[in-house]
């Protein structure tokens, strides 16, 4: 196992570039949702405003 | 208006558009982890090491599909991009616009997994290399793109003017793809996308090819996340949004 993850001598260089691609992955997703999410919240929050001001 | 131009309405409705994404990002999430997690194993586990470089020639498995990434991006950016000038369609700019953000990512890990590559095995982080220096100013590209559309308050002119940007910046393109055989590259020539046989064994090349697969998918299934952000972004008062959310 400890020699999987020494990676004959190139473990420095190698989990490095896996851990930021991983990160870029991860990254990326969670802004998608979080844009998707924000978006559709404003977008409710001014139909609300904008049929209580045709009520009104 | 004939039936022909039916599909070509409706990709450009905003509605359909939404909808249909929400429909196809689990199509495209899904098979992307089932492929990258299938081709870690492979490219960690079953792929012999290489005999010139050892095991670290495995930074291969995520600086390739990174790079070839940060490029199709590109391509599917400026392609939009190029839709929504010449036919006045704004969700073809949404789309353009949901590119970027990715796009500018994968060209930093590309060039950042590159560099952790090029140490080992070249002895030097970075060299001014034809191929380097391209990928360098694709990074340029996609922020000036971001930059100049964040720095437009009007969405049309952000549009019209990132659109433009982003078509000059195509001929980066073709450079960076043949920068390796115009000049003398330390940059070494592809084994996968060449015309001849892949100078590469089955154990290496499958879980490459099925890399590029995953990253591809996973391409599609966030930009459509990021697409129906945008939709709704621009559309927010219509009245279909009501329908949609709801």
């Amino acid at each position: 196992m400890s020699e999987f993850f020494a990676m004959g001598g190139y473990a420095a260089f190698l989990w490095p570039s896996y851990l930021i691609t991983f990160v870029a992955i991860i990254a990326n997703i969670v802004s998608a949702r979080r844009a998707h999410a924000a978006a559709r919240s404003e977008a409710l929050r001014r139909l609300d405003r904008d049929s209580s001001e045709a009520q009104s | 208006m004939g039936t022909n131009w039916a599909w070509f309405h409706r990709f450009g409705s905003p509605p359909h558009v939404y909808r249909l994404a929400g429909l196809l990002t689990p199509w495209f999430a899904w098979p992307a982890a089932l492929s990258i997690l299938a081709a870690l194993y492979g490219g960690l586990v079953l792929a012999p090491p290489d005999y010139q470089q050892g095991e670290g020639f495995r930074i291969l498995y995520v600086h390739a599909p990174s790079a070839w990434l940060s490029v199709m991006i590109y391509a599917v950016m400026a392609t939009a991009a190029g839709i929504g000038l010449i036919w006045r369609m704004k969700v073809a700019h949404a789309a353009a616009a949901s590119c970027a953000g990715i796009g500018a990512w994968f060209t930093v890990v590309s060039l950042v997994t590159g560099m952790l590559w090029g140490k080992p095995m070249w002895g030097t982080y970075w060299v001014w290399d034809p191929r380097l220096t391209a990928q360098l100013v694709l990074l340029f590209l996609y922020l000036g793109y971001i930059g100049l559309r964040s720095g437009i308050d009007d969405v049309g002119r952000a549009d019209r003017a990132s659109a433009v940007l982003a078509l000059v910046g195509v001929v980066n393109i073709p450079i960076i793809r043949y920068s390796v055989e115009w000049w003398n590259s330390i940059h070494q020539a592809p084994s996968v996308m060449k015309m001849e046989k892949p100078s590469m064994p089955m154990e290496m090349l499958v879980p490459l090819l099925l890399m590029f697969l995953g990253f591809t998918l996973y391409f599609a299934a966030v930009m459509l996340v990021r697409l129906r952000a945008e939709i709704l972004r621009r559309e927010r008062s219509a009245s279909w949004i009501r329908e949609a959310l709801r």
